[in-house]
């Protein structure tokens, strides 16, 4: 039978398992280091927070793994060796396999900072964060204050949870708005406001120069490029993920930022496969990062690999691009493209809409000739998935969009529409325009 | 590695005191309370209406207050914070005190209401005395245990209410669902039955709500004299009473899914979700609680079916002259409409159901049956080898009283806030049994959206595993699901919505999930 062995236990690595078992009745192995059962790695920071608890972030029950015959090994891989077709943990077993899968995900990004290596630093990305982050911040006593660097998903999230502790955090965003290097001015703009309004410190265009230690060599302090010292007792660094991949070097497995793959999602060397954080695409598809680190991405390559393996060759084609993320109480959808000002395209034109509350928002980027509907960021009103994508096949026009935007809300019955509203900026602005 | 187990949560020694009005709230609420024990204990109080007054606003507004307190002054939103950390949420110590108490306050409700106060002859003692002003300006009557039970039930479903729609003060859905349970509870069940009672005085105590099988007794004996004495309003009671079974539950759960009664109008509903909100994530998610719940609550059903059955049957006649309705066209009538809707569910709707189809049959089987035992082994006042009176009592303690009450309510601490709704309330069982069948209702899964994070299976109330569907982006058709809400409010990234709609493509059983480009995803040949 064949050996199928996969390396991580996330998202990518549990999909791929899952279909492949339900195709077929090959042998599968599920290596971890980091939990022994697969959990929701979005769900941390609910943990934390108490909201729910480490059980309840796990999606299948323990005899789930079981009873659809998936061995789970606990582990370090130190080493492949594709020639032997072995791997090798750190605690000197090894294990044979006749096709390997590499899902082994992301870990934080840093930039080489002075300091990081003392215990209060920390990133938000596995389970050890957490309970690291537990020890040294479990309430506002031992952690009167804390720094996070990096204004991203991650630095939102962690901004979130220490809140809820009582915990003051200074929040150092590089740019002059939240997350704006993804995000149009107007949003960024009102997430910042709404980002302090939680009794954050928030910092724009400030940088983070080094961590000072005091005479334990405990964290005491941030020092900013600006000279500033922020007395803190715990460091968060969110500047990003990069993939899980020092452990292949040296195995022959090609790799640049991640392992890079084709389309099939086979790496340089025939029988290896990625998925997940740690994939590369040697050619980007459309106006998709090559490495995607977004949970229902390494999903569908987790679906689409185990189609290949199990005698369909299937390539990833990822659809139209979504996404989703949450700043505090305020949601946020996306659907298509909408660029940011630093990234945007010279023919793309936005469409903004603020609601006055100031915690609701949304943007719809078209394109400037043709008006042709690029895209849509949407906050604090939910947006139903299937139209969007409907409406990006059909090469609808940004004013089709908008007139009928009713038929896309996904808010819950009896919410207030705000689709009027919508509609009569929109035409404000295209008079302006052509006037 | 890890040092967490597998069910607590990581460490947690969050900041869980309450602020200073919250606790000035709870003063005043303990407050009133403490008036209700010391008349439990017979301390005489010299103004009752004074002291009722003062103990019923103290906790009403204690309630209100501490709602107040939490959530105002925070921004709108989902307010989850330190659930799992805090000792009365998540079944630690005041978890317990409170279990036990509330257990406590039902054995002596439902089996020594002597302790409360009542007195065979004479005047009431003790809380029910206390209660007799208020019961005497309704409906002109000395109170009862039930009249007390009544009186606390509607106060804590308005108190709470309040609380509940300051913390979803952001969702529309929830604040109108609980205006309207707010609105059922003090008008249909308390005032009305009240009122009517000193209107006429022969009709039974109706809330006319309270739909059969949850008012089990709805058909006995005493009852139907009664509404027959009461003349015109009587008769159009029981016809209410009838047409609610057969034609307005199944329209409206049609329309709207159970939710319109479990969310919106009934009273173990509304009392879970108001004071039992603090519980909801207690319910138990594994795939064996749900097998457990299928037993348990199509049992009651069968035992409901049968126990009315047999009451309604022992006090009919044989002889077609005096009334039409026999104990045999009365048996034959209850097995032919079974039938009639055994056949067309099999027909008809068998690929839906699926395992449900194997309790629906062994049910109805076992129903069938004991229609059968009915007819042959019923001697004079028995039926089967029971009288019908010790099926009715024997029902009446088990599920009336220890199941709805003691554990149902009493154990809100404990198992969470809708153990009965889910284990054991026949109602449910059968309006859960049309929303699986022929309902416009579902959950709608937004697309590829799910991040798997695990919120809505954890502050579902009824345990239904609402993220395996939603990650597979399966709608979600569950015959337990009373339309809360709260799994779509809680969902971090939009993707739940509970909606009526058309039948069709009402369950997506494909998971495709939406995102892989499934049109252009084309199967290449030769593998490389
Ligand atoms: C805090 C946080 C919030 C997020 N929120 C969102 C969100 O809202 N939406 C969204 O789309 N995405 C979100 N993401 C990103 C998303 O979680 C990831 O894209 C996804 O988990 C990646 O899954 P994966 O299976 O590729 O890898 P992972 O989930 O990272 O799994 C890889 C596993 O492999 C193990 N492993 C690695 N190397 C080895 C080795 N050599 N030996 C043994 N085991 C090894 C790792 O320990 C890990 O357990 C979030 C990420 C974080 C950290
Ligand atoms: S599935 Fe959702 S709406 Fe239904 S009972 Fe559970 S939480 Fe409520
Ligand atoms: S449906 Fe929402 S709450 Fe449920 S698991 Fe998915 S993202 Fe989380």
């Amino acid at each position: 039978m064949e050996h199928i062995v996969i390396i991580g236990n996330g998202i990518a690595g549990v999909t791929a398992a899952r279909h492949i078992r339900k195709l077929s009745d090959k042998k599968i192995s599920i290596i971890s280091s980091e939990a022994t059962h697969f959990f929701s790695r979005t769900a941390l920071m609910y943990v934390y927070m108490g909201h729910m608890r480490w059980t309840d972030i796990e999606p299948y029950e323990p005899h789930f793994w079981e009873k659809n015959r998936l061995e789970l090994l606990h582990g370090y891989v130190e080493r492949v060796a594709p020639e032997k077709k072995a791997l090798y943990f750190s605690d000197g077993r090894s294990i044979t396999y006749d096709k390997l899968i590499l899902a082994t995900g992301s870990k934080t990004n840093t930039f080489g900072w002075k300091g990081l290596e003392l215990p209060q630093v920390l990133g938000l990305v596995n389970k050890q964060d957490l309970e690291k982050l537990e020890r040294v911040a479990p309430n506002k006593q031992v952690c009167p204050r804390a720094v996070i660097v990096g204004g991203g998903l991650i630095g939102v999230e962690l901004a979130e949870m220490l809140r809820t502790r009582g915990i003051a955090v200074t929040f150092l965003v590089r740019e002059d708005a939240f997350w704006t290097g993804v995000l149009p001015k107007g949003e960024a703009q009102m997430i910042s406001r709404h980002i302090a309004s939680h009794g954050v410190d928030l910092r724009h265009g400030t940088n983070m120069d080094a961590i000072l230690p005091d005479e334990q060599g405990n964290v005491r302090a941030v020092l900013t490029t600006d000279g500033e010292e922020i007395p803190c007792s715990m460091v968060g660094i969110t500047t990003g993920v990069k993939p899980n991949i020092e452990f292949l070097q040296g195995s022959g497995i090609a790799t640049d930022r991640g392992i890079l793959v084709d389309r099939t999602l086979e790496t340089s060397v025939k029988g290896i496969f990625a998925i997940g954080d740690c994939a590369q695409q040697r050619e980007p598809i459309g106006n998709r990062p090559p490495v995607e680190a977004v949970w229902y991405t390494g999903r569908m390559m987790g679906e689409a690999l185990a189609r290949t393996l199990c005698g369909t060759p299937t390539e990833y084609r990822p659809s139209h691009w979504f996404n989703s993320a949450k700043f505090f109480d305020i949601e946020y959808q996306t659907y298509g493209w909408v660029f940011s000002e630093a990234r945007r395209k010279e023919y793309e034109v936005h469409f903004h809409w603020r609601h006055r509350d100031d915690d609701k928002c949304i943007t719809v980027a078209y394109h400037r000739d043709t008006g042709k509907f690029l895209g849509i960021n949407t906050f604090g009103i939910r947006m139903r998935h299937e139209v969007f994508e409907r409406w990006l096949n059909e090469d609808r026009a940004a004013g089709y969009v908008i007139q009928h935007l009713r038929e896309a809300n996904f808010d819950p019955e009896f919410y207030r529409g705000y689709e009027t509203e919508i509609v009569n900026a929109f035409n404000t602005q295209q008079k302006q325009t052509v006037l | 590695m890890s040092t967490l187990s597998r069910d607590m949560s990581i460490g947690g020694q969050p900041p869980q005191s309450l602020n200073i009005q919250q606790k000035l709230a709870t003063l005043l609420g303990i407050m009133g309370l403490v008036i209700l024990l010391l008349a439990t204990f017979n301390v005489q109080f010299p103004n009752k209406t004074l002291w009722l007054t003062l103990s019923l606003s103290a906790i009403t507004a204690g309630t209100i207050w501490f709602g107040a307190a939490s959530y105002l002054s925070k921004h709108p939103g989902i307010k989850n914070d330190g659930v799992f950390f805090k000792s009365v949420s998540h079944r630690g110590f005041w978890g317990w005190v409170l279990g036990i108490g509330l257990t406590i306050f039902y054995i002596l409700l439902y089996f020594f209401p002597e302790y409360l106060g009542l007195t065979r002859e004479g005047d009431n003692k003790g809380i029910i005395a206390l209660f007799d002003p208020l019961s005497r300006f309704l409906s002109g009557n000395p109170a009862s245990q039930w009249f007390v039970y009544g009186t606390l039930y509607t106060v804590a479903i308005f108190a709470f209410g309040f609380k509940f729609i300051w913390k979803y003060r952001h969702n529309r859905y929830e604040i109108l669902r609980t205006i309207s349970v707010m609105f059922f509870q003090t008008s249909f069940a308390f005032l009305i039955p009240e009122i009517m009672a000193r209107l006429n005085g022969t009709l039974p105590y109706y809330d006319l709500k309270n739909i059969w099988p949850l008012n089990y007794y709805n058909f006995e004996r005493y009852r139907i004299n009664a509404f027959i004495d009461a003349g015109d309003i009587g008769i159009a009671m029981l016809i209410f009473g009838v047409l609610s079974i057969f034609v307005i539950t199944p329209v409206l759960t049609y329309f709207y899914g159970k939710r319109w009664y479990c969310s919106w109008v009934c009273g173990c509903g509304g009392l879970a979700e108001t004071a039992g909100d603090p519980f909801r994530h207690l319910s138990d998610k594994s795939v064996f609680a749900w097998k457990v719940e299928r037993w348990v609550v199509h049992s009651v059903v069968v035992f409901v079916t049968l126990m009315t059955t047999a009451v309604i049957y022992s006090y009919l006649g044989h002889d077609t002259s005096k009334y039409w309705l026999t104990k045999n066209t009365f048996l034959l009538g209850v097995a032919g409409l079974l039938t009639l809707v055994f056949v067309w569910v099999m027909v008809f709707k068998r690929a839906q159901l699926q395992k449900d189809a194997q309790y629906g049959a062994i049910g109805y089987f076992v129903i069938i049956m004991g229609l059968i035992g009915f007819h042959f082994i019923s001697g004079e006042g028995n039926v089967f080898l029971f009288k019908a009176e010790a099926l009715r009592k024997t029902y009446a303690f088990l599920i009336g009283a220890v199941f709805s009450g003691v554990i149902g309510v009493g154990f809100y601490p404990i198992l969470g806030n809708r153990v009965w709704c889910r284990f054991g309330c026949p109602m449910a069982a059968i309006l859960g049994f049309q929303q699986r069948l022929f309902s416009r209702f579902r959950i709608t899964t937004n697309g590829g959206q799910c991040i798997s994070c695990g919120n809505c299976s954890t502050y579902c109330e009824m345990g239904i595993d609402v993220r395996a569907y939603a990650q597979k982006g399966q709608n979600i058709v569950r015959s337990s699901c009373v339309g809360c809400g709260i799994c779509s409010a809680v969902c971090p990234r939009g993707v739940l919505k509970l909606e009526n709609g058309p039948l069709q493509g009402r369950i997506d059983s494909q998971d495709i999930l939406l995102g892989n480009d499934v049109d252009l995803m084309k199967v290449i040949q030769s593998p490389k």
